[in-house]
């Protein structure tokens, strides 16, 4: 469609380019050459200069460039950092890792057979543990700082695939080595000191080197962090290697610790397999549904007319729930009241926004943990946990859960499984509630403030600012760029059935915020005098998508075609690592008859009497997903980043949480 | 789920008089064969709350009553049973147990309510909306034998129809105005504030008041204490409540906003602004926070407070046995349309007939009927409609049509009885004629007398 659009085939080019070597170099790479390499290259690769707000780690920058710097037959070869190029190489970069890191945690879940390359790389593990402890050896026999040896490990792994067992590099310096690493994918010529390195087959060379490249970039991000929580970092599974190699300490104590933590990785991967959530049911599965009916707490008349092409997801009469569980109040026993209180909001739709909701629940949850006793001869994490599922599976019923809700589930399973047993009863409980405070505190309210000090430091004076239904982190950073003294104009575009931009509009208002109110329909008509599209989200995927309200795929699209950027504000809790390429196969379904309703009109009501009949089926959904080509940016607590860096994020946070 | 139930049993109830007496106070009168109060009860146990404080007036009825219910429940509730003085109304009797309430929220249930309608459904709709109390309404009974086409019920109907005027927010979640018909003279006062606030009320007059409430207890207690002649939940307590909702005085004191604090603890004031902020954004306004918006500005210092109403739907059975046309309309219903509360199972031809009562040939008992156990008929008896006792004796050539017998009565032969109620150990000759009668315990009819329209009791010595 236009330049920016244009610019996202390119990585994708420079991907497949990195399989045939022997063109041209990329005058660029050199930047890892012999003599500057002591300090780490990241100085001056083009993607590290430029992109300052995006907070990406260094190391893995580096390897990143690493990885992308061979790529010479890419159609467009890499020429010196301008502002376009630098989206590009930033995109590949986050490509690059994105590629890896859904498959990689994927399989951390499920071992699914279909990632070819960490399928292999499991199976290389046992065989290569020996070679890697060697390497390893050899690495720690080096007089490195923390920070040199990532590469050192790098090469070291991308050694080993190709057999070379002793490499040049293993008396000389981490530079030299270093040196050979960049150097590899290189025509030979210009690398002499390594020729034969570059022997193997190219794709597999390409695939392990790339591989191990990552595994060095966690090794380094571990290494880091190893002093602080040791233990913590071995939930990777890839990094007990490195933890082998890096440590400085004799040897012998840390392949005891290395094989301590083996046993632990194990317990940590069944773990997590057990937090995943299990395969979302689907509900044109008819045995499954009528199982889960059983089970289930809410007596829910699954709607009759259902559309086609969504019948795969939880869809209920609406009206007849709330009534049913009302009456049921006092008679689930095992309920606690809190959570029935957030579950009925939930149904009600008292409670409604990805924060809000995410905040009930875990207060709920907070009151549940406040009042629980250990019942006798249980244990508080197994019993609490059980207790939980209990209840999450009853907010499910209530609605379902949000993907933000889901991560803030995961992170308190976390919390209670990872419980010392040390711990009495009232420790381990006030514990999880200073917990639960911290994820709000520190995961919602300091990152919505970090939100708005990042996004209203893009609005400008005389700003024209367009924002779709009803967001609380876009509304604070109105509302705080209004406090700034900032002279600006917002479009407040909303859509039925739900109307809610009303309550934000009624607040901006209400603040002097200068505003407009239409329709989505008119949002062409106003998209030309818009400077800015500023959007929330329900969740951001890993490859840029963002699932929101229904509606801001439509304004984001609108916006791109009329060249406006999109800005989408997001917390950083609320990314998740999952793939979707459509809002079909995994949404929300709404009270369909809401759409043919006009509030406060009860005398509209032309569809009454044809919804009747059985050829009209409505529907009414509740989220779309906005393809990451349409967002120029997200704004989230880890800065501002480009959709194609949502990966990066989920996996930085992903240990991150598990570190809180 | 926290919460703590209490039951105004009451006690001598002046509007049923010739039916209750020091023997049978008002919470044991039979409704098909059983207490009134057994229905309250069993509502409540069904609802998982076992735990009961019966609020009885007067010593003797709390006697007798609590002997009943450890009889009847031994084993199956955890019932308390509180004997207050007589006359000091509802709110009285809560102000007297007022130290035995604990939990946070308070369910009150009058004894002789007969509903099927859940009370867990009050308390949800109590919680879902934080409410200081939440009112359980229904649509009023059609009272008086409708379908019975008994002509003697009309002029019983015909005395001064006045309406509970009730005033609901659009969604008819919020109570905006109570007032009970006894108050409603010619005009209704509605204070402007309320109506400039939600900005339309539907006012309804077909709405009756349960009696049934889920209160705060903290704001429950508080107003019994501030307000000592307040004597009666409906009429006092609601109406104030509702009144004040938008100026609250109650919550200015400070309990309940300290007990919403000791809720949320949270480490930082500043956060926790904003955490409420989020979470007041996200829901959708009621009147009330706008009104507290518009007109305070700050919202941590809350000023109003909600009065929430839960309507049953039609489809639900909820009738209060609060007068002697209530009584014998309940007794039909609940063999009738509502059988599922009796809890008996009614045979193919709809009726209940305990298989150790007697009948004589020729006699007919339709459908509709219940006879209790070890009753004898005699020949050529009919009965239609009607509720009879345990072990009476029926001559022969007996009519009775749209009536209750309760227990231990003695009818002569060629009896005629149409809508009358018949207290225990009642003896009435032969070919009496009654028609919309009540007789009280104890009273002899004697020999082929005719009534209609009377209430006939023995004098209290």
């Amino acid at each position: 469609m236009d330049a920016r659009r244009g610019s996202l085939p390119v990585p994708r080019v420079r991907q497949v380019g990195f399989f045939t070597p022997n063109a041209q170099p990329a005058p660029t790479r050199s930047q890892s050459g012999p003599p500057d390499s002591s300090s780490p290259p990241l100085s001056d690769s083009p993607a590290s200069n430029s992109l300052s707000p995006v907070m990406i780690p260094p190391p893995r920058h580096h390897s990143d460039n690493l990885a992308a710097a061979p790529r010479p037959t890419s159609p467009l070869p890499v020429p010196e950092p301008s502002p376009f190029r630098r989206r590009g190489a930033d995109n590949n970069n986050a490509l690059l890792v994105g590629s890896y890191n859904p498959a990689e945690t994927l399989l951390a879940m499920s071992p699914s057979s279909s990632h070819v390359g960490d399928g292999e790389s499991e199976e290389t593990m046992s065989g290569g543990w020996f070679r890697r402890s060697n390497s390893g050896k050899l690495a720690s026999s080096l007089p490195s700082g923390t920070f040199d040896f990532s590469p050192v490990q790098s090469t070291a792994e991308a050694l080993k695939p190709n057999k070379v067992q002793n490499p040049v590099g293993i008396s000389v310096l981490n530079n030299t080595i270093l040196a050979e690493v960049s150097a590899r994918p290189a025509p030979k010529e210009q690398q002499p000191e390594a020729p034969s390195s570059s022997k193997q087959p190219k794709p597999k060379l390409t695939k392990a080197e790339r591989r191990a490249l990552q595994e060095s970039q966690r090794a380094a991000k571990a290494a880091a962090k190893a002093v602080a929580a040791p233990e913590e970092v071995a939930t990777i599974k890839s990094v007990k290697q490195h933890q082998t190699q890096k440590k400085d300490a004799p040897q012998v104590a840390v392949s005891v610790a290395a094989s301590e933590r083996k046993g632990g990785d194990k317990s940590q991967e069944k773990e997590r397999r057990k937090d995943a959530p299990a395969p979302r049911m689907q509900f044109d599965d008819k045995s499954r549904v009528e199982k889960a009916k059983r089970r289930s707490v809410v007596d829910q008349t699954e709607a009759k007319k259902r559309v086609e092409l969504f019948r795969h997801l939880p869809q209920y009469e609406h009206g007849t729930q709330l009534a049913d569980l009302e009456s049921k109040f006092l008679q689930l026993d095992p309920m606690h009241p809190a959570i029935y209180k957030v579950g009925l909001q939930y149904l009600a739709g008292d409670i409604s926004g990805g924060n809000a909701r995410c905040i009930a629940m875990l207060q709920a949850f907070q009151q549940v943990v406040k009042d629980y006793s250990t019942p006798p001869e249980k244990t508080l994490p197994r019993d609490l946990t059980a207790k939980i599922s209990s209840y999450v599976s009853f907010f499910t019923q209530c609605r379902p859960l949000s993907m933000s809700m889901g991560n803030a589930i995961r992170f308190l399973k976390n919390r209670i499984a990872k419980l010392s047993p040390s711990l009495s009863e009232s420790e381990s409980k006030s514990s999880i509630c200073t917990d639960i405070d911290r994820f709000i505190n520190e995961k919602i309210v300091l990152a919505d403030r970090v939100i708005v000090q990042h996004a209203s430091s893009k609005v400008k004076d005389g700003d024209v600012l367009l924002v779709y239904g009803s967001s609380c982190v876009v509304e604070m950073v109105l509302l705080h760029s209004h406090e700034l003294g900032k002279q600006f104009r917002v479009i407040v575009v909303d859509s039925r059935p739900k109307l809610e931009g009303k309550a934000l509009l009624r607040r901006l208002v209400a603040k002097g915020v200068h505003c407009t109110y239409t329709h989505i329909n008119a949002v062409s008509y106003v998209m030309h005098e818009v400077t800015k599209v500023f959007l929330g989200a329900s969740s951001v995927l890993s490859n840029g998508t963002v699932y929101s309200r229904v509606g801001t795929a439509c304004v984001a699209m609108v916006a791109h075609a009329f060249r406006v950027p999109v800005i989408i504000c997001c917390e950083a809790y609320k990314f998740h690592e999952r793939v979707q390429l459509d809002s079909i196969c995994s949404n929300e379904l709404g009270d369909p008859d809401a759409i043919g309703k006009v509030p406060g009109r009860m005398d509209v009501n032309y569809l009454n009497d044809v919804s009747n009949s059985g050829n009209l089926q409505l529907l009414n959904l509740m989220y779309d997903a906005t393809p990451a080509d349409y967002v120029s940016m997200i704004v989230t607590d880890y800065g501002m980043i480009p959709p194609t860096s949502v990966p990066v994020i989920v996996r930085e946070y992903r240990r991150d949480h598990l570190l809180i | 789920m926290d919460f703590q139930v209490v039951v105004l049993a009451g006690g001598t109830s002046k509007e049923l008089v010739p039916l209750v007496s020091k023997e049978v106070p008002k919470p044991l009168l039979p409704v098909a064969n059983r207490p009134v109060l057994s229905y309250v009860l069993e509502q409540l146990e069904l609802s998982n709350l076992k735990d009961l404080i019966v609020v009885v007036e007067g010593e003797d009825a709390a006697l007798r009553v609590g002997g009943w219910i450890s009889g009847a429940y031994v084993d199956r509730l955890h019932v308390e049973v509180a004997a207050v003085p007589e006359d000091v109304g509802t709110a009285g009797a809560l102000r007297a147990i007022a130290h035995h309430l604990t939990a946070n929220d308070i369910l009150v249930v009058s004894g002789d309510l007969v509903s099927d309608v859940p009370p867990g459904a009050v308390a949800a709709a109590h919680r879902r909306h934080d409410a200081v109390v939440t009112t359980m309404l229904c649509s009023t009974p059609i009272s008086g034998p409708a379908e019975s086409g008994s002509a003697g019920a009309k002029d019983k109907i015909k005395k001064p129809k006045r309406f509970n005027i009730i005033g609901l927010d659009p969604t008819k979640q919020f109570l905006l105005y109570i007032a009970s018909g006894a108050e409603v003279e010619k005009d209704l006062h509605i204070p402007k504030s309320i109506l400039r606030a939600v900005g339309q009320m539907d006012i309804q007059a077909d709405l009756m008041d349960a009696h049934l409430y889920a209160f705060k207890r903290a704001v429950l207690q508080e107003v019994l204490e501030q307000k000592p002649n307040f004597h009666s939940l409906r009429q006092d307590v609601l109406p104030y409540l509702v009144r004040t909702q938008l100026k609250s005085e109650i919550l200015l004191n400070g309990t309940p906003q300290a007990e919403e604090n000791g809720h949320e603890k949270f480490t930082s004031r500043g956060n926790q602004a904003i955490i409420s902020q989020i979470l007041a954004n996200a829901s959708t306004p009621r009147f009330h926070e706008v009104y507290e918006s518009i007109h305070n500005g700050s919202p941590t210092a809350q000023r109003t407070h909600k009065c929430c109403a839960y309507i049953a739907s039609n489809s639900k059975y909820c009738v209060r046995l609060n007068s002697i046309q209530a009584f014998s309309d309940i007794n039909r219903d609940v063999i009738g349309e509502a059988n599922h509360l009796s809890g008996y199972s009614f045979s193919a031809h709809n009726n209940i007939i305990h298989p150790s009562a007697d009948l004589g040939s020729k006699t007919t008992v339709g459908p509709h009927c219940m006879l209790g156990e070890g009753s004898l008929m005699g020949d050529k008896c009919s009965v239609k409609r009607s509720v009879i006792g345990r072990h009476c004796r029926i001559g022969s050539n007996v009519k009775i049509v749209n009536s209750v017998v309760m227990d231990h009565v003695t009818l002569g032969d060629g009896c005629s009885i149409q809508g009358s109620i018949v207290c225990s150990n009642v003896q009435i000759q032969e070919r009496v004629v009654l028609r919309d009668c009540q007789i009280g315990a104890g009273f002899v009819v004697s020999a082929g007398s005719e009534h209609k329209g009377e209430s006939l009791a023995r004098k209290e010595k």
